[in-house]
This record gives C-alpha cells, sequence and structure tokens, in this order.
C-alpha cells in the first residue's frame, strides 16, 4: 500500500544582515526568546549597502524562495550613507524583477535597528507566511540547483 | 561628406591631431566598419552614410592612451556616451577633437529584408543629405523603401539632434523621433505578470550569449567583467537559459543603471534581435519617476543617481504598492 | 526522385516527427533557428540563414558530459547517456552540410569524441537548395554547390512542390518511412536542372562569388602571420563572439564544472577565440591582445586547417558573419585586405 505523503512547503529564506543594527536586532530577537521561523538563514553584511543585485539573484538561483534585506534604519547608518544607496539600488532591482514578471513579494528591504528585536521576530514571521502562501520559487530558480 | 574628409585632412595636415576615427567603407552597401585613419591617402575609404551607426565613443577609450590628439566623429547620440565616459575618467578630453556629425537617422539592414528584399547590391539614399527615400537595387529587381521605415528602432525614439560635447559640428540633423521612448516599456508594464515573464523567458530564450551587447556598451568599460571572472562558478560562457533569464541581462542592464544614455547599441549589434534595450528603458524610466528626471551623459558633471541620495526616497516596498 | 506539394509539409513533418526527433527553421520571437518540430511551430523553410547554423544539432553549445556524486564516500561518475535514436535535421543548406563535413575532420578523427560521433551516426541530414542565395553568400568560393546539397535527401523547392531525393542509405530509410506522402516525380530530372541552372546564374552575379583564395593555403602560416595588415584590419572587432557562435565550423569549446543540487555536473559549451579567457592557463593566456586573437581566427580558417586537413578550408562561405558582425567584419574583409594591401603572394 502506498501512503500518500503530504508534505508542508518549508520555504527557503535568505536574510542579509547589517553587521551593526538588524544582525545585533536578530541577536536581540534570540536573546529576548522571540521566535522566528527557522526557514530563515541570516547572512551577515558589513552594511546593508555590500548587498549587491547579484547576491540576490543568486540566492533565488541557487534555489532560495524569497530574499530579505535587512539594515540600519535611514540616517542611522554606521557608515553615514550606505543604506541610503542601498535603498535605491534594492528599489530599482525590485521593480526590475517585478518587470520580468517574478512574482511581488519574495523580495523585501525592511529597517530593523539593534533595539528592535521584536520587529526582527514579526518581520521574519509576517516574511515567512508571505513567501508560504507564494509558494515555490520557479521563475527565478535554476533547474539545475533543484533537487 | 566631402567636408568631412577636407577638414579631417585639414586637422591632420596642421598637427592639431594624429589621427582620426571614422567609418571606412565596407564591402557591401551596408557594412562600414569603425576604422583609425593616419595618412592622406587612407581616406578613399572614408565614408559617412545611414549605415555608420556605430557609436565611436568607447573607441576613444584606447585612443586616449595613444600618443597625440584623435579626431572623432560623433553624432548627436553618441555625444552623451562621451560625456559619461568623460565623468567617469575614462576618456581624456584633451586627448579627443569632437566633431559633432550632423544624423538624419541611422539605417539597419534588417529592417530592409524585413520588408523582404533579398539579394542588396546597391542603396541609393543613404547619405546625410539624401532623399527621404531609399532605392535599393538587388539581384532581384530594384525597389524602394522609405529612409523612416528603414530605420533602427532608436532613432524613432531619438533623444534629440542637439551635440552634447564638441569643437565643431559639421552638418545638418533632421528630426526622426516619432514615439516616445517609453512607449514599448508601458506596454510591457501594462501586462500580467504571466505575460511578462512568458514575454522575456521567449525573447531571452534566444540569446547565444555572445557578449556583443556587453562588449559594444560604452557604459560598459570594466577592465575585468564580473561574467569572465574566473572566481564566479556561475554559467560564464554556457548558454544555459535559466541564466540568461535572471541573471545575465538583468545584471548586465543594472550595472549600467544611471549611467546609461540609451544610445541603443546593444540591441543594434544582438544576432539574435533581442530588444535589449527595454531593460536600460526600464530602469531610466524608474529612475526618472522616482529620483527626477535624469539623462546620463547629458553633462559630464552631475552626479548619477545611484551614486546619489536623498532621505525622503521611496522605500523598495513602492514597487509592490504600484500594483 | 519523388516530390510533395508545399501544402502538405506539414504532414510530412508529423510523419517524420512520430518516428523521429525533427529539428528544422522555427521562428521564435522574430527570428529563425533550428528547433525541434512541435504541431504549432512557425517554420520558416524560406529562411535562407539562420541566425545560429545548425551545427547545434550535433555539437551543441551546450551539453552535460557527465555527473559526479559521492554515494557512501565513494565516488560515482555517470557519464550522459549518448544518442541513441534517430533524428532528421531538415531544411539544411549546403554550406550547412559542409560545416558539418568539417566539424566531422575535428572530432571524427582520432581521439574521437564518442558524443558527436553517436548524434552524426544518428542524424539524417535533408538539404535543400538555395532558390534565391543573397548578397552574402559565397559557399562557391570553398567548392560548396548550393544548387545541389550534398545530404543524406537532397530537396528542391520549384513553384508548388518540393522535389526530394534520397542520396545515401540513410536518405534512402528515412523515404521508406514516410512513403506514403511522397509521390513519384517523373520528369522532375528536368525541373531540378533547370531550377539548378537559374540558382548557379544567381551565384554567378553575387559580389562575392569571385573571390579568390590565392594565397591562403597550408604553408603560408609564416609570411600571413606576421603581416602588417592584421594591425589595421582587428580595430573594430569587439572581442564578442558573435562570429564564433553563428559560424557552421567554429569548434573550439571549454568544460567546466557546475555544483547543482544532484552533483558537480561537468559540462562542455563553446568557446571563442575571440575572449580574453579563452585558453586560459595558471601560468596566463598565450594569446594576450586582441590583434592576437582575431588573427588567431581567420589563420586558423584559412591556413592551420587546411594545413591540417588535406587543404579543407574551416570555412563555408555561409556569410553568417558577414550579416551578424556587430562591427562589420568578416572574413571577406581579411581575405580582401590581404589581396589588396599585399602580404599574400597574389599582390
Amino acid at each position: 500500500m502506498q501512503v500518500e505523503e503530504k508534505k508542508e512547503f518549508r520555504p527557503k529564506i535568505v536574510a542579509f544582515c547589517c553587521n551593526w543594527c538588524s544582525y545585533a536586532g536578530a541577536d536581540l530577537a534570540g536573546s529576548s526568546r522571540l521566535g522566528y521561523p527557522a526557514d530563515v538563514k541570516i547572512i551577515r553584511v558589513p552594511c546593508s549597502c555590500r548587498v549587491n543585485p547579484m547576491f540576490i539573484l543568486r540566492a533565488f538561483e541557487r534555489g532560495a524562495d524569497g530574499v530579505i534585506l535587512c539594515g540600519c534604519h535611514p540616517g542611522d547608518c554606521h557608515y553615514s550613507t550606505g543604506n541610503f544607496y542601498a535603498r535605491r539600488r534594492m528599489t530599482l532591482l525590485f521593480s526590475m524583477l517585478d518587470y520580468i514578471g517574478v512574482e511581488n513579494g519574495r523580495t523585501r528591504v525592511e529597517w530593523v535597528s539593534a533595539a528592535e528585536g521584536a520587529k526582527f521576530s514579526a518581520t521574519m514571521n509576517e516574511f515567512v507566511e508571505k513567501i508560504r502562501s507564494l509558494g515555490e520559487n520557479v521563475r527565478l530558480g535554476d533547474l539545475r540547483c533543484k533537487s | 561628406m566631402q567636408e568631412l574628409i577636407t577638414r579631417a585632412k585639414e586637422l591632420l595636415a596642421d598637427g592639431t591631431a594624429a589621427r582620426v576615427l571614422g567609418w571606412r567603407r565596407g564591402d557591401l552597401p551596408y557594412n562600414p566598419e569603425p576604422a583609425f585613419f593616419e595618412k592622406e591617402e587612407d581616406f578613399d575609404q572614408f565614408v559617412y552614410d545611414g549605415f555608420c551607426g556605430a557609436n565611436l565613443s568607447k573607441m576613444m577609450i584606447e585612443a586616449s592612451k595613444l600618443e597625440g590628439k584623435t579626431v572623432v566623429f560623433l553624432k548627436p547620440c553618441d555625444t552623451y556616451s562621451f560625456n559619461q565616459l568623460l565623468k567617469e575618467h575614462r576618456v581624456d578630453r584633451e586627448k579627443a577633437y569632437i566633431i559633432g556629425v550632423g544624423c538624419r537617422g541611422k539605417l539597419d539592414v534588417e529592417k530592409i529584408r524585413a520588408q523582404g528584399i533579398k539579394g542588396i547590391q546597391e542603396i541609393e539614399g543613404t547619405e546625410l543629405d539624401g532623399p527621404e527615400e531609399l532605392t535599393v537595387k538587388t539581384i532581384y529587381g530594384d525597389q524602394t523603401v522609405s529612409y523612416a521605415s528603414a530605420m533602427l528602432g532608436r532613432c524613432h525614439v531619438c533623444k534629440g539632434k542637439e551635440h552634447r560635447i564638441y569643437d565643431e559640428i559639421i552638418g545638418e540633423s533632421r528630426e526622426t523621433k516619432d514615439a516616445d521612448r517609453f512607449d514599448e516599456v508601458r506596454a510591457i508594464e501594462a501586462m500580467s505578470p504571466e505575460e511578462r515573464f512568458a514575454y522575456f523567458k521567449k525573447e531571452l530564450s534566444k540569446c547565444i550569449r555572445c557578449n556583443a551587447c556587453r562588449n559594444v556598451c560604452p557604459a560598459c568599460s570594466c577592465r575585468k567583467c564580473v561574467f569572465d571572472s574566473t572566481k564566479f562558478d556561475s554559467a560564464q560562457k554556457a548558454n544555459v537559459d535559466s541564466f540568461e533569464e535572471k541573471m545575465f541581462h538583468v545584471i548586465r542592464a543594472f550595472h549600467v543603471a544611471g549611467r546609461c544614455t540609451d544610445c541603443g547599441e546593444c540591441s543594434r549589434v544582438c544576432p539574435q534581435g533581442i530588444p535589449l534595450h527595454l531593460f536600460n528603458r526600464k530602469f531610466i524610466k524608474d529612475i526618472d519617476e522616482l529620483y527626477g528626471e535624469y539623462h546620463a551623459g547629458e553633462d559630464a558633471e552631475s552626479k548619477s543617481p545611484l551614486t546619489d541620495y536623498r532621505f525622503e526616497d521611496a522605500e523598495p516596498g513602492i514597487v509592490g504598492e504600484r500594483g | 526522385m519523388y516530390k510533395i506539394a508545399k501544402n502538405d509539409l506539414r504532414a510530412l513533418f508529423r510523419a517524420i516527427a512520430g518516428e523521429r526527433e525533427l529539428y528544422l527553421p522555427v521562428k521564435t520571437a522574430g527570428q529563425v533557428n533550428f528547433a525541434a518540430w512541435e504541431e504549432d511551430a512557425e517554420v520558416s523553410l524560406d529562411t535562407l540563414k539562420t541566425v545560429k547554423s545548425p551545427k547545434d544539432a550535433f555539437f551543441p553549445q551546450f551539453e552535460t558530459l557527465y555527473m559526479c556524486r559521492t554515494e557512501e564516500k565513494k565516488l560515482q561518475i555517470q557519464p550522459q547517456a549518448l544518442k541513441d535514436k534517430e533524428f532528421v535535421v531538415f531544411g539544411m543548406r549546403a554550406c550547412d552540410v559542409q560545416g558539418v563535413k568539417v566539424l566531422d575532420k575535428v572530432f571524427l578523427s582520432d581521439p574521437v569524441d564518442s558524443y558527436y560521433r553517436a548524434r552524426r551516426e544518428h542524424g539524417i541530414l535533408v538539404a535543400i537548395a538555395c532558390h534565391e542565395p543573397e548578397e552574402s553568400c559565397f559557399c562557391k568560393v570553398f567548392g560548396v554547390d548550393a544548387a545541389e546539397p550534398d545530404a543524406d535527401v537532397a530537396a528542391w523547392m520549384i513553384g508548388e512542390d518540393l522535389i526530394w531525393k534520397p542520396l545515401t542509405e540513410k536518405g534512402e530509410r528515412l523515404t521508406e518511412s514516410v512513403k506514403e506522402l511522397l509521390q513519384p516525380a517523373d520528369g522532375a530530372e528536368e525541373k531540378v536542372q533547370k531550377e539548378q541552372e537559374q540558382i548557379r546564374a544567381i551565384l554567378e552575379k553575387l559580389p562575392y562569388t569571385h573571390l579568390s583564395l590565392e594565397g591562403w593555403n597550408g604553408d603560408a602560416t609564416d609570411e600571413k602571420f606576421n603581416s602588417p595588415v592584421w594591425e589595421t584590419l582587428y580595430k573594430p572587432c569587439l572581442g564578442c563572439g558573435t562570429c564564433t557562435f553563428v559560424c557552421p565550423t567554429c569548434q573550439c569549446y571549454d568544460i567546466k564544472d557546475y555544483k547543482t543540487a544532484d552533483g558537480v555536473q561537468r559540462y562542455r559549451c563553446w568557446d571563442s577565440c575571440m575572449y580574453s579567457d579563452f585558453t586560459l592557463m595558471a601560468g596566463g593566456n598565450n594569446r594576450t591582445t586582441q590583434l592576437q586573437r582575431f588573427r588567431q581566427r581567420f589563420m586558423h580558417k584559412l591556413v592551420y586547417f587546411p594545413a591540417n586537413n588535406e587543404g579543407m578550408y574551416s570555412c563555408v562561405g555561409c556569410g553568417r558573419c558577414v550579416e551578424k558582425c556587430p562591427s562589420a567584419l568578416n572574413i571577406v574583409k581579411v581575405i580582401k585586405a590581404f589581396e589588396k594591401q599585399g602580404g599574400g603572394e597574389n599582390v
């Protein structure tokens, strides 16, 4: 007899977090025992501005279902202006992804300070929920990287 | 054309310049190539007609490294590229003597072929002061087509016939603009995400990764391209559709966002006829809408939108909100 | 000889595709390239030159060679299966067929390329004579007859019919399998002959037909290599790979690994001698300037290849590079430049 296995879709989420604010925010979420799904894999970057559009596309290519970038609030960047540049870049990139027909909502930018553990947790929960509703990333993935 | 040759020879003779960058006559009516002219007799081969679409400004990067000045012929749209290269310190203004040449739109032989014309032997009426109609002589008989119908797509949405940087101007231009340059982008934006995805998939799956779009682009002047890097493990030379569709062309356009002057060379050279300008133009349209109207290459001083910011800039979430 | 009405070609394609894979010129997003036949494919047999040549059918731009996996600490290597089913490439041109013969010299001589050989053994070529050759064609220069393609099946489009003539055993076999769709064409020889005369008359009028290859041979290595002509010739070259990728005879490739979710994929893909990272080694590259790369391509086609292959040039005169080079360079301009400026014997 064959048992029909019903697997729940567990999205793969990549979160780029800046070292100074958002990564510390994630830490705070942890030490405050605020939960967020284990589907979120955090990659620490020195500044949100370090994230090159290619990082995002490559994450998708290699199987991510959603990519989120977190940095200091505008005006609070450790390097003064890094996140301003990141903001413009990501706006244009997301708009381009929308233009080539990739579902809206697979990408997101959120500003999370070191004091906002609760915001980090809430954002991640919300984002994972959103990606779950969008389902698997088919349009941006590379077939060769699918298992 | 004779005026250009005479002036170029003068500049060589009086020692102002060491060489001239222009176009050499091809062996078919439609294939002149960019070329350097150093000696008086070389000019027998000089040509400037409707098929001289190549943007010579990128060649000035190499010419700037040579001894002495180079006389370069730039069409109005090429001067934008030159300005942009100047802004990025890729060319040396002191090494260039710019002669702005008139333009009445550049021709695309594929547009002539698309009208069912085969076996082209001669094309008359391609010169700058020529008639509004081209006479195409073929081995299968003569035909006429209108100049406008044989023009490159980019000329229909011309930025204007004003030279942005020059030492002198020779030749009259004629207006060619008859469409809004963002119309094509708007038409795609109006589609559903599924339609857009299908559209780009169809177009980009033709890509053969020949890199002509990258190599011809005056804004693509990195000494080492990220797609040539041996450290970058992604497909590189392999023409894997999924890579081209989702990575290569988006990144190619992104790398020139805010610097692209919309010269249209990428679409002109694509052997598979992929409308690559649609990517660049989308970025330009977004920049205009979000950060204020900006023409890369209009001048050589202003800050590019991606190296600038405002505190009150839109958040990336605006993309979803706009719908 | 047989014939089939042009209107019935769809039925013929359907019949061929029923038994074998069928590749033919298909228009997608405005461009015609060889692709697998589908019921709703927009077949364009009138297109003289597909953008890419049909060499893909035998030597694909990208192909997996094998997969590597580790299973229980042991390395498993799984070679890609070789082609084992017959397929048909319909609508090639005489020059394309000659291109395959050039590739044969490379891939079927020792050491034999098994992937290529398998495809070659299972591929059936159906080539159509060129009803209306164009100005960029110069196949005649390389001894190719556009009026009489030398394939498994030769075909001519005459009036409302396609005349079908099997030339080899493979061609006979294909003919046998679609026989109910073909009618015997009595008296077609005469028609074909007339068409051939017409084609040859047009070929005579083409601007490149009388191009001279004098001085281009396997013995010309040094004098051509050292000629100053290259110094001006290469200048407009962008170093893109368009010419090499649309060419029916360019056969250089690169082998690379890609880490997939399912192990490491070793693949090969076309490479281009125009690229700065072509044959890059740990110690650097042996051709460091675009001049050297540009020279290499034409020296290979017109000098080195004939030197190693009984005088066979690795250019077939299809003219794709003439039409597609972004800088309007091409092999004809190279030959002519040597003719004009010396450096060859025929100064």
